[in-house]
């Protein structure tokens, strides 16, 4: 039931994820994804959520899941107290999107980050052509009430990983619908076409 | 038939009305006085309108203060049924001044029970699906063991003699009622302010008996203004002069007026300063302007007035005394080495934290503290921070989110415990 509804994103998120593994969401939403985890996969799925209306669904489904703030709350959490910390379309939103995932890969041994890609050819053309910001079905708010703040694309995330230190497992582009971009090309050109990525990062020991 | 009224005596007129009608009938007189709310309350301790359970001297309860306290009464009240597999039972633990009354006519008040609100068929804690116990806490005044409570050895009042009573211990009389029901594990334990601090001292006490948990605007140790507040109250009694160094039920007195007075400044920790200006402002009290005396010229004197005068009908204060000492000598972190994950580790119990984000008595900085410890901890906990502008007192108000969590909460842990859904009616 569950699977057919979800957004397919979330299903390749999902799939990174190994059966019976403990996993925590960060920026959860309503849960669905925890809730996918644990139904699907056994996993012993945690959350935490900034909206109270988030919340409140995320209990009532039966989820652990805690309100608080990425940036703030990631801190409090023990060395190693997960197997995977996902970050789904949330990194852009963060105010310090380098702390978050240092954060995420101090807590679990590795860390899954969804994010949209600003390096799209569509969004490069908008800047290019019409000389303003890009507003696109994915990334409907205009800039000044956007609560994005901290866009990048694969390449600045690519970047950013090395800078850190950690260690690529896995990445998939992904199209407009959420569909894994199945051809073997140069990240230049994902970088591209990519709607939005999804990698699995772990630490380089 | 002739009848003669007589003035009572002041020290009289605290527990019975004012007038005693003397009555000649068959050569005798038939005297009757009416006791007053005050008497019934001091009857209450020892003779509650409530289920009891007494342990002789041979089951003391062994006190943190050193001492087995032993003959000892605990009263309570439940709700609902419990089932054969004897895992759909709920403990309410009750605030400072509450008591068993959760869902059931307090016997002298008058009032409906204090959670009548949450607790009830179809309610978020569904009487028709779980199985509700309430016990008033040692130290208070509605039928366990407490001050006003008579002391076996010297057939009065135990006044200060009872030795002073800890959160901890108000848990371990609760597991002693719970033995005594048969019950070895309890779906769920919960509480809002002290009743909170029970719920985390039962996590950490009894792990394995606790399967949910639910602390409510609370926090693991009280702090130095929660103590401040606290001495305020308690130095309001003490300085009564009817408070006669706790002897004042020896006495034939009452110290109303100090009881009243730390009322008056408890119930302003209670509410929101929005809340306050909202619902009071500086509107006056049946005047349209000042009257240049101390009168309650404002609505809020008049209010707080009427909470104090109406909490000392019903409530002792020596109970006062111990249950304020109780919180603030709370600290669970100090039990286990300073540590507050350590009182959690390896707890496989489900937490769900909930504070109220205009509550500055038990703020939810308070509560974050918690949930720091129990992610620690690797605990399963969930925490919700509820927006609303009542303050403390949120608990026990009709806040629709806060229902909904709670109700989200245990139909979770109901479903995961194999607790059957209610019947539908």
């Amino acid at each position: 039931m569950l699977s057919q509804t979800a957004r397919i994103d979330l299903l390749v998120v999902a799939d990174m994820v190994a059966p019976k593994s403990r996993v925590l969401d960060v920026g959860c939403g309503d849960g669905t994804l925890l809730r996918l985890l644990a139904e699907e996969r056994g996993v012993d799925a945690r959350g935490i959520e900034l909206s109270q209306s988030g919340v409140n669904d995320c209990v009532a489904k039966g989820l652990s899941v805690i309100q608080g703030d990425a940036d703030t709350d990631l801190a409090d959490y023990p060395d190693d107290a997960f197997d995977y910390v996902i970050l789904s379309q949330t990194l852009q939103a963060t105010r310090r999107p380098r702390a978050v995932l240092e954060h995420m890969l101090r807590i679990g041994r590795h860390a899954i980050v969804s994010f949209p890609n600003f390096g799209h050819w569509r969004i490069r053309a908008q800047i290019a052509l019409a000389g303003r910001m890009p507003v696109t079905k994915s990334l409907s708010a205009s800039w000044y009430e956007t609560p994005n703040i901290h866009f990048c694309t694969i390449r600045d995330f690519i970047g950013l990983v090395d800078e850190i230190g950690a260690k690529t497992e896995r990445s998939i582009a992904l199209d407009h619908q959420g569909r894994p971009l199945r051809v073997g090309a140069p990240w230049w050109v994902l970088n591209l076409i990519g709607d939005q990525a999804v990698f699995e990062l772990s630490r380089r020991n | 038939m002739p009848a003669a009224r007589r003035r009572l005596t002041p020290a009289l007129r605290h527990f019975y009305k004012s007038d005693a009608v003397f009555v000649k009938a068959n050569k005798r007189f038939i005297v009757t006085i009416v006791p007053t709310q005050k008497a019934l309350s001091q009857l209450e301790a020892d003779a509650p309108h409530s289920l009891v359970v007494r342990f002789g001297a041979d089951r003391p309860l062994k006190m943190d203060a050193g001492v087995d306290l032993g003959p000892l009464q605990i009263a309570y009240q439940t709700y609902g049924t419990l089932n054969p597999a004897k895992s759909n039972a709920i403990l309410i633990c009750h605030a400072l001044t509450g008591d068993q009354h959760v869902a059931s006519t307090h016997p002298i008040t008058g009032k409906p029970g204090w959670w009548e609100v949450m607790i009830g068929p179809g309610k978020p804690i569904d009487t028709d699906r779980y199985f509700v116990i309430a016990s008033n806490v040692v130290g208070g005044c509605m039928g366990t063991t407490g001050p006003a409570s008579t002391n076996p050895a010297t057939g009065r009042a135990f006044g200060l003699d009872l030795p002073l009573v800890t959160i901890r211990d108000m848990v371990r009389a609760q597991a002693m009622l719970i033995d005594h029901l048969g019950i070895e594990s309890l779906f769920a334990v919960i509480g809002g302010s002290m009743g909170g601090m029970q719920v985390l001292q039962w996590a950490a006490s009894y792990p394995e008996r606790v399967f949910a948990a639910m602390p409510i605007a609370t926090a693991a140790k009280h702090s130095s203004q929660n103590i401040a507040f606290h001495e305020v109250g308690r130095q309001a009694v003490m300085a009564d002069p009817e408070w006669h160094n706790g002897r004042y039920l020896d006495a034939g007195d009452i110290p109303t007026k100090g009881l009243a007075v730390a009322r008056m400044a408890a119930h302003i920790t209670y509410l929101s300063q929005e809340a306050l200006q909202r619902k009071f402002g500086r509107k006056f009290q049946d005047r349209a302007a000042p009257t240049f005396s101390f009168d309650a010229d404002f609505q809020i004197e008049n209010y707080l007035r009427y909470q104090g005068t109406s909490f000392v009908d019903r409530f002792d204060a020596n109970s006062y005394l111990y249950v304020t000492r109780a919180c603030d000598y709370f600290d669970l972190a100090e039990d286990y080495g300073g540590s507050l994950a350590a009182a959690f580790k390896g707890t496989k119990t489900r937490f769900c934290v909930v504070s109220f984000d205009s509550d500055w008595l038990y703020p939810t900085s308070a509560s974050r503290a918690i949930v720091h410890a129990l992610n620690a901890a690797a605990a399963s906990v969930s925490f919700v921070e509820i927006n609303t502008d009542r303050g403390h007192d949120a608990f026990l108000l009709n806040v629709p989110e806060f229902f909904a969590t709670t109700r989200g909460f245990l139909d979770a842990a109901a479903r995961a415990r194999g607790i059957a859904p209610a019947a539908k009616g």
